[in-house]
C-alpha cells in the first residue's frame, strides 16, 4: 500500500461522498456542494499523482489543480446565481420542482 | 507521515459525510468549509504549498462566502431545517447504492494496479518555478481561464441581479 | 554594504542564541517541538503586550486629539501583604490589565436561542486566523517565525479566513439585526480584499518573489548612504502604499470604515450578543489584524527591518521594525480620530469604483518602471515623471468624476 494508493483511496472516498450527496438531496445548494466535493476529489487525485506518480520532474499536476480551483470557483458562482434566480421564480429551491423550461 | 495522512483523511471525509447528511443547511455549509480546509491540509502534506494557500484563499475565503450568502438569500422558513420528504427516502437509498458501487469499482481498480515507483522527493514547486510554468508552458491556458472567470462572473452578476429601478433618493 | 557592524552582530542574533541555548538543554526528541514552541510563545508574548499597549495608546491619543486626557486613574493594585499602598496612578498605563480582569470576570451571556457551538467557535476562529498571519512577518534580520516561499499568499489566505468567523458570529446569535450587520461587514471585507491584494502585486512584480524576507532584503540599498530605497519612495510604491493603507483600515474594521461595529449602527453589529471575554477576544482579533496588516505594510513598503540611513545600522533590526510598526499604528489612530465614518454604499463605491481601477493602473505603472530600469541620467527624470503622471492624473480625474458634488442649495426660513 504505497502512499499513492492511500491518496487515491482518499480521493475516491471524497468523490463518492460528493456523488451520494449530489444524488440524494433535494436542496439545490446541497447538490452544488456535492459537485464541489467531487471537483476537490479530482484535484486531490492530481496532486497525488504529481507527488507520488511515476517519477517525472514536471509540474503539470500542480498547474491542472490551480486551473481546476479557478474553474470550480467560477462554476460555483454561476451555479449559485442560477439558484438565486430559480428561487425568485418558484419561491423555494427544491430541485424536483424545477421541471419546466418555460418560466 | 501516514499518521498525518490518516488524521487529515478522517477530518476531510468525516466533515464531508456529515455535511451531506445534516438537515440544517448552514451547518452543512460550515462543515463543508472544514472539509475544504482538510483538502488544503492534504495539499500541504503532499508538499504543494502554493496550491494549499490558493485553496484556502479561494475556497475558504471566497466560495464559502458565496455559498453562505446564497443560503441566506434563499431561505424558505426561518429556522433552516429542511423538511424530510417521504419520496426522498427511496432516492437517498438509491444514491447510497450508486455511491457505494462507484466506490467499490474504483477502489478495486486502484488496489489492483501497481504503479511505477515514485521519486523520493517532491518535484520543484518553488513559486518561481510555478510562475515560469504558468507563463511559459501554460500561458494560453492562463489567458483562457482568465476569460472564463471574467465571463462567468459577469454572467453570474447579470443572472442574479434584480431589475429594480434605483431609488430617486439614493445619492448619485 | 557598509563598514559598520556586520550582519551577524551580537545584538541581531541575541534572540536566536537565547532560543538555541534553551533548546540544547532539552532531550533530542522534543527539540523540534521546543524550538517552535519557544518561537510561538515569544511572538504571542510580544504581540500580546503590544496589543495591550496599543489599546491604552489609542485611548490616550484619541483623548488628546479630542482635547481631553485619556484614562489616567488605574494605578497599582492594592497588595494585601504590603503595610502601605503605593498610590501613584502610573498615568493610566495599567488600564489594559484592569480591562483584562474586567473582561474575564464579566458574566458571559449567551442568548437562549443562539446556536451554542457556533457562538462559542466564532471568537476562537477569528483570533486563531488573525494570529496565524504573524507567522510570515520578518521581525528582524534573522527573526522570521516561518520562512515560506509563498509567504504573501499565506498571509492573505489566513486573513481572508477571518471573514468566516464574522459570519458565524452574526448568524449564530439568531438576531435579525446581527445577521444584517454581519452581511454588511462581509460585504465591506470582501470589497476591500481586492484593493489590498492588488496594491501588493506591484511589489511582487518588481522583486519577483512572494517571500517577505526577500522583499525586505531587496529594499536594502541607500543612495548616497542617506536615502533608503524603500518601495514607498518610488511612485508606484507610494500609490500602492496609500491604497494599502486605505484597504488595511477597511479590512480591520477601523474608522473611518468601522460601520460593522460602531455603536450607533445596529447596536454593535455582529457583536451584539457577545459579552465579557468573547467580546474581548473579538476586540483582540481586530487589533491583531491591524498589527499584522501594519507589519505587512512595514515589510512591503517601508523597508521592514532596514535602517533608514546606512550609519544607523548598529541599532538592531527588530527595533527598527518595532519603531516603524508603532509609527504606522499611531498613524491609524490619528486617522481614526480625524475622519468621519463612511456609509456602507459610500465605502463599497470607494472600493470598487475608485481603488480597484487605481490599483490596476498602479500595476501597469510598476511594469513600466521595471521595464525602464536601464534608463539613467536625464532619462531617470523622464522615468519618474511618466510614473508620477500615470498615478496622479487618473487619481485626480477619477476623484473629480466620482464625487457626488453638492446638492442644490436650498434656503429654509422660519415660518
Amino acid at each position: 500500500m504505497t502512499p499513492l494508493h492511500l491518496c487515491l483511496l482518499l480521493s475516491t472516498g471524497l468523490f463518492c461522498i460528493g456523488l451520494t450527496g449530489a444524488l440524494a438531496r433535494s436542496n439545490t445548494i446541497l447538490v452544488l456542494l456535492g459537485i464541489e466535493l467531487m471537483l476537490n476529489a479530482a484535484n486531490i487525485n492530481f496532486i497525488a499523482f504529481w507527488r507520488y506518480g511515476p517519477a517525472s520532474a514536471s509540474n503539470d499536476g500542480l498547474m491542472f489543480v490551480l486551473f481546476g480551483i479557478a474553474i470550480a470557483a467560477a462554476e460555483a458562482a454561476v451555479g449559485l446565481a442560477l439558484i438565486i434566480a430559480v428561487y425568485r421564480h418558484q419561491k423555494n429551491i427544491r430541485l424536483q420542482e424545477a421541471t419546466r423550461l418555460k418560466g | 507521515m501516514t499518521v498525518a495522512l490518516i488524521f487529515i483523511a478522517v477530518l476531510m471525509l468525516g466533515s464531508a459525510a456529515t455535511a451531506m447528511v445534516l438537515r440544517n443547511l448552514i451547518h452543512s455549509a460550515l462543515l463543508l468549509i472544514a472539509s475544504w480546509a482538510g483538502v488544503a491540509a492534504f495539499y500541504l502534506w503532499a508538499g504543494a504549498e502554493f496550491v494549499a494557500f490558493a485553496q484556502v484563499l479561494v475556497y475558504v475565503g471566497a466560495i464559502s462566502m458565496v455559498v453562505l450568502f446564497a443560503v441566506l438569500l434563499t431561505r424558505q422558513n426561518l429556522d433552516d431545517r429542511q423538511p424530510a420528504e417521504p419520496a426522498s427516502r427511496a432516492r437517498a437509498l438509491a444514491a447510497v447504492l450508486i455511491g457505494a458501487s462507484v466506490a467499490g469499482v474504483i477502489t478495486a481498480t486502484v488496489l489492483s494496479t501497481s504503479f511505477k515507483p515514485s521519486a523520493a522527493e517532491a518535484p520543484n514547486a518553488t513559486v518561481k518555478q510555478i510562475g515560469l510554468d504558468l507563463m511559459e508552458s501554460h500561458g494560453a491556458t492562463l489567458l483562457i481561464v482568465g476569460v472564463i472567470l471574467t465571463v462567468a462572473l459577469l454572467g453570474a452578476t447579470v443572472i442574479a441581479a434584480t431589475d429594480k429601478k434605483s431609488d430617486p433618493e439614493d445619492a448619485q | 554594504m557598509s563598514a559598520l557592524p556586520p550582519a551577524g552582530s551580537f545584538l541581531e542574533r541575541a534572540p536566536l542564541e537565547l532560543r538555541d541555548a534553551v533548546v540544547q538543554v532539552l532531550p533530542v526528541p522534543v527539540q523540534w517541538l521546543a524550538h517552535h514552541l519557544i518561537t510561538i510563545v515569544a511572538v504571542l508574548a510580544v504581540f500580546g503586550l503590544f496589543f495591550a499597549f496599543t489599546t491604552i495608546a489609542e485611548r490616550k491619543l484619541l483623548a488628546r486629539l479630542q482635547n481631553r486626557r485619556g484614562p489616567n486613574r488605574t494605578g497599582l493594585p492594592r497588595f494585601s501583604i504590603l503595610p502601605w499602598h503605593l498610590k501613584h496612578t502610573l498615568f493610566g498605563l495599567s488600564q489594559p490589565f484592569a480591562d483584562a480582569v474586567k473582561a474575564l470576570t464579566k458574566e458571559d451571556i449567551v442568548p437562549a436561542a443562539a446556536d451554542k457551538l457556533l457562538h462559542f467557535l466564532a471568537p476562537v476562529v477569528v483570533v486563531a486566523f488573525s494570529l496565524m498571519t504573524f507567522a510570515v512577518l520578518p521581525f528582524g534580520r534573522f527573526l522570521i517565525p516561518v520562512d515560506i516561499d509563498a509567504a504573501l499568499l499565506y498571509f492573505f489566505a489566513a486573513g481572508s479566513a477571518t471573514e468566516l468567523a464574522i459570519f458565524m458570529a452574526g448568524w449564530s446569535s439568531r438576531n435579525k439585526y446581527s445577521l444584517l450587520a454581519a452581511m454588511r461587514a462581509l460585504a465591506q471585507l470582501i470589497s476591500y480584499e481586492l484593493p489590498l491584494i492588488l496594491s501588493v502585486v506591484p511589489i511582487v512584480l518588481i522583486t519577483g518573489t512572494l517571500s517577505t524576507q526577500t522583499i525586505v532584503v531587496a529594499q536594502g540599498n541607500w543612495s548616497f548612504g542617506l536615502l533608503p530605497h524603500w518601495f514607498v519612495f518610488t511612485p508606484w510604491g507610494f500609490a500602492g502604499f496609500i491604497i494599502f493603507l486605505i484597504s488595511a483600515l477597511a479590512e480591520s474594521n477601523r474608522s473611518p470604515f468601522d460601520l460593522p461595529e460602531a455603536e450607533s449602527e445596529l447596536i454593535a453589529g455582529h457583536l451584539t450578543e457577545y459579552s465579557g471575554f468573547k467580546y474581548a477576544l473579538f476586540f483582540m482579533a481586530e487589533y491583531f489584524g491591524l498589527t499584522a496588516l501594519s507589519g505587512l505594510g512595514v515589510t512591503l513598503f517601508l523597508g521592514g527591518w532596514q535602517a533608514p540611513c546606512a550609519f544607523l545600522e548598529f541599532i538592531p533590526s527588530y527595533l527598527w521594525f518595532m519603531l516603524k510598526l508603532i509609527g504606522m499604528i499611531v498613524f491609524f489612530i490619528w486617522v481614526r480620530g480625524t475622519l468621519l465614518r463612511l456609509r456602507i454604499d459610500q465605502l463599497t463605491r470607494l472600493s470598487w469604483q475608485f481603488l480597484v481601477p487605481l490599483a490596476l493602473i498602479n500595476v501597469g505603472n510598476a511594469a513600466f518602471w521595471s521595464l525602464t530600469s536601464g534608463w539613467s541620467g536625464p532619462l531617470q527624470l523622464v522615468r519618474w515623471g511618466v510614473s508620477l503622471a500615470v498615478i496622479v492624473i487618473p487619481f485626480i480625474a477619477m476623484g473629480r468624476t466620482l464625487t457626488a458634488g453638492f446638492a442644490p442649495r436650498t434656503y429654509r426660513y422660519a415660518p
